[in-house]
């Protein structure tokens, strides 16, 4: 694709990327979430990702499912297609879509109770493919859209805003995904998109499935006391254990980390994570030990955020199903149908 | 019992995982190899050893493709179920059971001969180990029946080295099992029966030459590879599973590109039906061709997802392959019981395209036009094959290709297009037929849109504004009303001076067909429509107009194809009367005849004629 389209506002100004567009270029709609909502925090560090990233806005492809979080993919790249598709079967999409194109970037954004509920089944599923797309979750631990539910994130002894208290055990996506494989485990918090952004690029160049678990407080439904998902209780509670510059292919490593402290991952690519970690005992290359120290501080009430397990060699689907470098979507006719002559030589096994 | 020479049926019964299937492909397609248009039915149960099965082959000259409702000859394989497979032979008729061990209790009917056949101990003598001697067993009775019909035992062992390629020591064995049963047959009953193949080779242009014999699951896989798919996902459910499994067999063989060694198509074994039309729509979505094959309770799961594609405009191609229901119903046994849930597949008002196959012939072409539509449309199209269709061989005119066929991938904008735009709107009737343009990810920004099932207006927006919220509604209306044009036209043999009438579609077509036939016989002549698709198209309601009676000829309870004719035509009610089969096995031409003589007296009553005096009308061809 050469062509670029005009910036919306075209002021003389505002930064550039290597594509020539502003960061405008990469916004979408209006939100109609609430004012002060964690969601539209994230929707800004993905336009801010994706800037930076010099992605061409129609090669994003944006899928959801349904709930506020799903909504979000409207407000973002109005340049890529979107697809907000039915409640808790995003991946569903997302699989068929990438199966026949897997030239685009897929960016899925969903919610906890559009994972976590109706949705675990084939939440579960794309991480066992290793379905190449970057898939956020914004984890409020509440139902908005039907007005303050409970969802499957919400923490033992945490209170509804009518004073309800959970007793039911959460399912941490976090931990799910590194029991079932996946490739790229990450947390973070919608109120700090400095460790978001990168993360968010780190995910979108992973090769494979890359979660990024993000805590994101719901102002109207669960911003009170005694809940574990308000803005108060996340800053306070959580700890980034291993965070990540990610360094495009281009671009040269910068040198304001000592070495030692830094530990680069390079991607299928040739693009880098550096990995800095704040806690020197933990290992984000290590499955179990990872797991072990996400559990361990789990217990404590303490969220470990930052890119928590990353391995750069897993198989991705298309490397399973071994389908050719050109996007399915693209064979030509000719190539795909064997002919009369084919099917003469098939109908002798059938006389 | 009067000679019938290639007109007959024999009913086999055996016990599920014993070879009893290799033994009847053997004699089904040995009889079609020496130019005798066959039918082979399998009844079988939902269990991998152990249950009741059976298998009927029709000997039918007149190339028939139904059951008749009558069976000639049984062959009594199991102890379990001897007592109502001797009730079943019609009287004259003839029963082979195996005389190894004596069974007072077949010697009942004094109408029938009783021929026995010690297999049990014949095998035990000549074969060792336990697992051999019960498949030998039953390919023993297949030379049994090779004497009885005179057929060429040279036929078959060429038939076994052709199924033995790669195993020459089993051909060995199968011929010994085989001249074990036929020697013995030979030596101690007057062979061959009056019930008799005679090879139609030589005759100038026998029935058989031009024609294959083939499931409809195969023939609908290989259309979707010749059609042009690249995406199918699924997930397995009798009777569809073998849909895929044909599709992956000819892919993985013409579809390997020959540089790279890659792949040109992709299988995703879904976790669910939910997902696996989910990749359909991602795909189909994204500018692949995309398709999965289900069952009907597959498509009950699939419903909220076939709602999004109905009103997101998202192509998909679905193969229904009906089995019994309600519920888990009976899985392996046959059905048309799925007219309604597809056609109204979701909540919300909802309606969508479906084709109707006769037969693996028409499986094959349906699959390319199936693609072909839903693309035009940019909506789902479900191909409602059956049971009886999808997993039983049968003969068929040779599949063709044009190659000269060129996919409608309908009105997909290109970049140059996209760029001459002043803007893109996604659901705008810009041409008038209902048909909006699309854009494929990947292109151009300013072909970007945002697909929702959420309401939109034509310009592709978010809305709760009632008036836009119309006008996307009212435009699908007639979208739907375009599609009436592009269906498969119905099938139509109409005599204007004749007033009564049946319709019918699908699998239940060739018992229609030879109903006909016998009804000739008995002086009563109809008109006949096949209904190849809904929407219902023009034709279909002038000849519902034109008939004062018309039988509708369905394989369910409920009158489910009468029902969406009197909801989408104008055809008064009252003229519409239902011939309903529903037991699980594939309806007869007896069922149909029987039916129709209890509703109408025919105008002249000629005497009782042999069906094999009957016009062909019926076949394949």
């Amino acid at each position: 694709m050469t062509f670029l389209p005009k910036p919306k506002v075209r002021h003389p100004s505002l930064p550039k990327n290597a594509l020539g567009l502003t960061r405008r270029d990469y916004e979408g709609g209006l939100s109609t979430l609430c004012a002060g909502c964690g969601h539209d925090s994230i929707t800004a560090a993905i336009i801010e990702a994706s800037w930076g990233l010099d992605i061409e806005p129609q090669n994003m492809v944006k899928l959801s499912g349904i709930g506020c979080s799903s909504k979000t993919t409207a407000y973002f790249v109005s340049g890529g297609h979107g697809f907000n598709s039915v409640h808790g079967r995003m991946p569903s999409i997302a699989m068929g879509a990438n199966a026949a194109n897997r030239d685009l970037i897929y960016v899925g954004v969903s919610g906890d109770g559009d994972t976590l509920s109706i949705g675990l089944g084939q939440f579960c599923h794309a991480i066992r493919r290793n379905l190449n797309m970057a898939y956020i979750i914004e984890n409020n631990g509440v139902y908005g859209l039907t007005k303050g539910q409970f969802s499957a994130s919400a923490d033992v002894g945490t209170k509804a805003k009518k004073g309800e208290v959970n007793q039911q055990p959460p399912i941490d996506p976090v931990l799910l995904a590194m029991t079932l494989g996946a490739t790229f485990v990450a947390r973070s918090f919608s109120g700090d998109k400095q460790q978001l952004v990168p993360l968010i690029q780190a995910a979108m160049r992973h090769k494979g499935f890359a979660l990024i678990d993000v805590l994101s407080p719901c102002v109207t439904f669960n911003d009170h006391e005694g809940s574990t998902k308000s803005y108060e209780y996340t800053r306070e509670h959580y700890d980034a254990a291993v965070n990540a510059d990610f360094v495009p292919f281009q671009k040269e490593i910068s040198a304001e980390y000592a070495a030692g402290d830094v530990l680069p991952v390079v991607l299928h690519d040739g693009s880098r994570i550096l990995l800095r970690k704040l806690d020197a005992s933990y290992d984000p290359t290590d499955r179990a030990a990872a797991s072990m120290a996400i559990q361990e501080r789990l217990k404590k009430g303490e969220f470990l955020t930052g890119l928590l397990y990353v391995d750069t060699n897993g198989k991705e689907f298309h490397d399973v199903n071994e389908t050719p470098a050109i996007p399915l979507n693209q064979i030509a006719h000719g190539r795909l149908s064997p002919g009369s002559a084919a099917l003469a030589k098939v109908l002798a096994r059938y006389r | 019992m009067p000679e019938r020479v290639n007109n007959f049926a024999i009913k086999i019964a055996t016990v599920n995982g014993t070879g009893s299937a290799s033994a009847n492909s053997l004699l089904m397609k040995s009889i079609f190899r020496s130019g005798v248009p066959v039918m082979g039915k399998n009844y079988f149960p939902s269990n991998i050893q152990g249950l009741p099965t059976w298998y009927e082959i029709r000997v039918t000259k007149d190339s028939y493709v139904a059951r008749s409702g009558k069976i000639d000859i049984m062959v009594a394989m199991n102890a379990e179920t001897y007592a109502r497979d001797v009730r079943e032979v019609t009287s004259g008729g003839y029963l082979i059971y195996d005389s190894t061990w004596p069974r007072p209790a077949l010697l009942a009917r004094d109408d029938i001969t009783v021929l026995g056949v010690p297999l049990a101990k014949l095998c035990n003598e000549n074969f060792n180990g336990v697992r051999t001697r019960i498949l030998m067993k039953n390919i023993c009775y297949a030379g049994v029946l090779a004497a009885l019909l005179d057929l060429d035992v040279a036929k078959i062992r060429e038939l076994l080295a052709d199924t033995y390629a790669k195993k020459p020591a089993l051909v060995d064995s199968n011929m010994k099992a085989i001249e074990l049963g036929y020697k013995y047959t030979k030596e101690n009953f007057a062979c061959p029966l009056p019930l008799k193949v005679a090879p139609q080779l030589l005759e100038g242009g026998s029935k058989t030459r031009g024609h294959i014999m083939i499931d409809g699951n195969t023939s609908a896989g290989l259309g979707c590879v010749f059609a042009g798919a690249t995406v199918g996902a699924w997930y397995p459910i009798t009777p569809s599973t073998s849909l895929m499994d044909a599709f992956k067999m000819f892919a993985d063989k013409m579809r390997v590109d020959p540089e790279s060694g890659r792949k040109n198509f992709a299988f995703i074994q879904a976790e669910d039906e939910l997902a696996a039309i989910g990749m359909v729509l991602g795909a189909s979505w994204n500018g692949a061709r995309a398709f999965t094959a289900t069952s009907g309770p597959g498509v009950s799961l699939m419903n909220e997802f076939l709602g999004l594609a109905y009103y997101a405009e998202v192509p998909a191609v679905l193969f229904d392959i009906q089995r019994v229901g309600p519920s888990t119903g009976m899985p392996t046994r046959t059905q048309q019981c799925d007219i309604l849930e597809a056609a109204y597949a979701s909540h919300g008002d909802t309606k969508h395209v479906c084709l109707y196959p006769k037969d693996p012939e028409e499986c094959f072409y349906f699959a390319r036009d199936a693609f072909d539509l839903a693309e035009r449309l940019q909506t789902p199209v479900m191909v409602l094959s059956d049971l009886d269709i999808g997993m039983n061989d049968w003969m068929c005119p040779d599949l063709k290709w044009d190659d000269s066929y060129v996919p409608d991938r309908g009105k997909v904008l290109g970049l140059e297009e996209i760029r001459k735009l002043e803007k893109f709107h996604r659901y705008l009737d810009v041409d008038g037929d209902g048909i909006p343009y699309r854009t494929l990810p990947g292109v151009h920004p300013k072909g970007a849109y945002f697909t929702r099932g959420s309401g939109h207006t034509q310009y592709g927006a978010y809305t709760e504004d009632s008036a836009e919220y119309q006008i996307v509604l009212d435009r699908l209306t007639r979208k739907f009303h375009t599609a009436r044009r592009l269906v498969p036209k119905a099938a139509i043999e109409h005599d204007p001076k004749v007033d009564i009438a049946i319709v019918a579609y699908g699998s239940s077509d060739g018992a229609v067909r030879e109903a006909r036939d016998l009804l000739g016989s008995h002086g009563l002549t109809t008109n006949y429509m096949r209904l190849r698709s809904f929407p219902f198209g023009e034709d279909v309601e002038k000849f519902l107009e034109a008939h004062k009676l018309v039988f509708v000829v369905e394989q369910n309870r409920d009158g489910q194809m009468r029902s969406l004719l009197t909801l989408e035509t104008r055809v008064e009610k009252s003229k519409l009367r239902s011939l309903l089969h529903y037991s699980g096995l594939p309806i007869s031409s007896e069922f149909i005849v029987k039916g129709l003589l209890a509703e109408v007296e025919p105008k002249t009553r000629k005497p009782e004629v042999v069906p094999a005096t009957a016009k062909t009308s019926g076949g394949a061809a």
